[in-house]
């Protein structure tokens, strides 16, 4: 009995991670993006609190409680406050429509799970399936740095591809060092956003002003 | 006696004291101490007995070489580094605030290239390689300008998303031995994971060094992954050109070839061999070409690193023990004397005060010294006699030949493009009519020299401990 709540809350707390992935590629509004953000971390928080307890691992719970604090709330109202102080646009600029990413969203769901399963036969089922989603977060955490245009959804597309790395690390049994990474995490994180607010940085610095690029470059004569 | 302790304390011993050293020049010639003592320390590895692996850090045959190189030229260009800071902070492009934070993070970078290439956990080491990343995108930043801070964005945020990959990998590797290893630190450790290779689940293996190739390949700087490395290297200062262009790369590369390792001793995992070799040429082949339209000297030898880490990753991806000696050996050549360039060049940009090829023309006619040993230098880059890289080269070409034909022909191709393009910038660069200096040349070129000499020695001869560690690491790798 135990058994099966056990793998079936695993499955619901990182399905719900994943899903939350979805959420970040189809919203316009920059606000939205940073709450579908906070909700994936809350997700996050929850299944490696799960993991903690299901486990008997309680230094899991370090982890979840970062997930929780920084990425679930800290990060999102620094990222408001950055878009407030700075005046970025509050719309998100797609490179593709959001059908499209969406559609390649699913692709890539396909492919972690084609990937990851085959390689993992005489692992635990648990493990596994964790595996396949969390790489698909990862996966779309990319997605969403390729098809979102500016700083700032950018971070959050690092950040939410970062999610993704500690659903896997806390979903692969007895995996040590896992709250020195997510701390390892956290700091380059805090690292960035300090970085795009003391630069001033708004958008990515690929624009189809050629003079611009090359200046940039150092190459103009 | 262990000196290991002594050769990760002394860099963080260095950056807590230097960011309190508010002079700049007294902060420069500390910062030279500092890293001439962790050399010191470091060369204790040669003569005491080898210390034992411990969880933290341990030592064995890839690695030792690696160390006393890495402080050898952290020492050369901290050295340097004092007279070209003295020169930025004379004529204001940097204030007494960012020269602090300059010092104190590059001894922290040293410290973390140190501890990558010592850790005796994949952890850890994935760790320091993050906290080098950390300390380079502040470094290259240094200037404030608009085109440092592009090229700080833009290295930051490709670096990220390899460590990122890297960790994935990582992870995947602690799978792969979990079955064999049990849960826990031992899972983690380079001294057991060699050991108990052999027991590993071969296909989570496989998928395991395709996210770490990925990973910290774009440390590496190897083509598609490279974007961010021709702008770091040039919108930098100078010193950390050199130690970015000349260590960080071979301690990404170091990462990556310590897991090839594993693949080697699994035996029924995929052979890295064809994934290496692919990215090797093209980076070769995408960097000769890219020589060619340089105008800005720094970005040019930044190409010219891409290209050699394409020659080593070949290397490495035909393997066999001729091969692997010729990418060992260039390692550590290539190190050597792409730094010694940087300083030549760091000392033309500021006596021209531009970076701008047509800006330096005709070095050799103004300043002989420095002129020359940048031509020597460049010759010894290109792979010409009778310097060294010329014999890693040789080594790897004609061991090549005789196994894949076409590939040889590639190579060689690649390399014969290399030399153009660098002949070609040369050319500009050291010889004609001089252009007028803006700022008399102050700095040491005994640190050129040094390097210079060491290529040379390197050319002839080679000490009998660097040639046995330098087969069995070859063995190993598979």
């Amino acid at each position: 009995m135990f058994a099966t709540l056990a793998y079936d809350l695993s499955h619901l707390t990182s399905a719900m991670v994943l899903l939350a992935g979805f959420v970040v590629l189809y919203q316009r509004r920059l606000l939205g993006v940073f709450r579908a953000f906070a909700g994936q971390s809350w997700a996050l928080a929850a299944a490696a609190a799960w993991q903690a307890f299901s486990q008997d691992a309680p230094h899991l719970y370090v982890t979840a409680a970062i997930a929780l604090g920084f990425k679930g709330i800290a990060a999102p109202l620094a990222l408001n406050w950055i878009v407030r102080r700075l005046d970025i646009h509050r719309t998100v600029e797609t490179a593709f429509g959001i059908g499209a990413t969406m559609l390649a969203a699913v692709g890539l769901v396909s492919l972690a799970t084609l990937l990851v399963l085959p390689v993992t036969a005489s692992s635990a089922a648990l493990t596994r399936e964790t595996l396949a989603i969390a790489l698909s977060v990862v996966l779309i955490g990319f997605l969403v740095m390729i098809t979102r245009r500016n700083a700032v959804t950018q971070v959050v597309g690092f950040m939410s591809l970062e999610n993704g790395l500690m659903l896997a690390a806390v979903g692969v049994k007895g995996m040590p060092l896992v709250v020195e990474m997510s701390v390892a995490f956290s700091l380059l994180i805090a690292f960035i956003l300090f970085g795009m607010f003391f630069f001033r940085i708004r958008e990515r610095f690929d624009t189809l002003d050629l003079q611009s690029i090359e200046s940039f470059r150092g190459e103009r004569r | 006696m262990n000196p290991l302790p002594l050769i990760l304390g002394i860099p963080l011993a260095g950056a807590a004291m230097l960011a309190f050293i508010p002079e700049h020049r007294l902060g420069g010639w500390l910062n030279a101490g500092a890293s001439g003592l962790t050399l010191l320390a470091s060369l204790l590895l040669l003569v005491l007995d080898t210390p034992a692996a411990t969880q933290v850090a341990f030592i064995d045959d890839f690695n030792i070489y690696l160390v006393v190189l890495t402080s050898f030229v952290a020492f050369t260009a901290a050295w340097f580094s004092a007279g070209y800071i003295a020169h930025e902070a004379g004529i204001g492009r940097l204030t007494p605030a960012y020269l602090r934070l300059y010092h104190a993070m590059y001894q922290v970078l040293s410290f973390a290239m140190l501890l990558a290439l010592v850790a005796n956990n994949i952890g850890v080491m994935w760790a320091a390689v993050e906290l080098a990343t950390l300390t380079t995108v502040v470094m290259v930043s240094l200037y404030r300008t608009r085109p440092s801070l592009e090229a700080a964005w833009k290295y930051f945020i490709l670096g990220s998303v390899g460590i990122a990959l890297a960790l994935f990998g990582t992870i995947l590797v602690y799978l792969a031995a979990q079955k064999a290893m049990g849960p826990g630190m031992e899972a983690l450790a380079w001294s057991s994971l060699m050991a108990e290779a052999p027991n590993f689940e071969p296909e989570l293996l496989n998928l395991a060094f395709v996210f770490l190739l990925i990973g910290y390949g774009t440390k590496v700087g190897l083509v598609p992954l490279h974007a961010w490395l021709p702008d770091a290297h040039a919108e930098g200062p100078t010193p950390i050109s050199a130690v970015l262009s000349g260590l960080l790369l071979n301690v990404a590369l170091y990462a990556v070839l310590r897991f090839k390792m594993l693949l080697a001793a699994n035996g029924d995992a995929l052979a890295p061999g064809p994934l290496l070799i692919i990215m090797g040429l093209s980076s070769l082949f995408v960097a000769s070409l890219m020589l060619y339209r340089r105008r800005d000297i720094k970005r040019l030898f930044a190409f010219s690193s891409i290209e050699h880490m394409g020659i080593i990753t070949f290397a490495f991806g035909m393997g066999g023990p001729l091969a692997n000696f010729a990418g060992l050996l260039h390692m550590a050549l290539h190190s050597v004397t792409k730094s010694a360039i940087f300083y030549a060049v760091g000392l033309a940009a500021q006596a021209r005060g531009s970076q701008q090829i047509d800006q330096i023309h005709g070095l050799t006619a103004s300043h002989p010294a420095l002129g020359w040993g940048l031509v020597a230098a460049t010759a010894a880059i290109a792979g010409l006699p009778p310097f060294g890289l010329f014999m890693s080269e040789f080594v790897l070409v004609s061991s090549t030949f005789p196994r894949a034909p076409l590939l040889g022909v590639a190579l060689l191709l690649g390399l014969l493009i290399g030399f153009g393009g660098l002949a070609l910038r040369l050319h500009g660069i050291a010889f004609g009519e001089a252009e007028r200096d803006r700022k008399p040349l102050v700095g040491s070129l005994l640190p050129l020299y040094a390097h210079l000499l060491l290529v040379l020695i390197a050319g002839a001869f080679l000490p009998g401990p660097l040639v046995a560690w330098f087969n069995s690491v070859a063995e190993s790798l598979g």
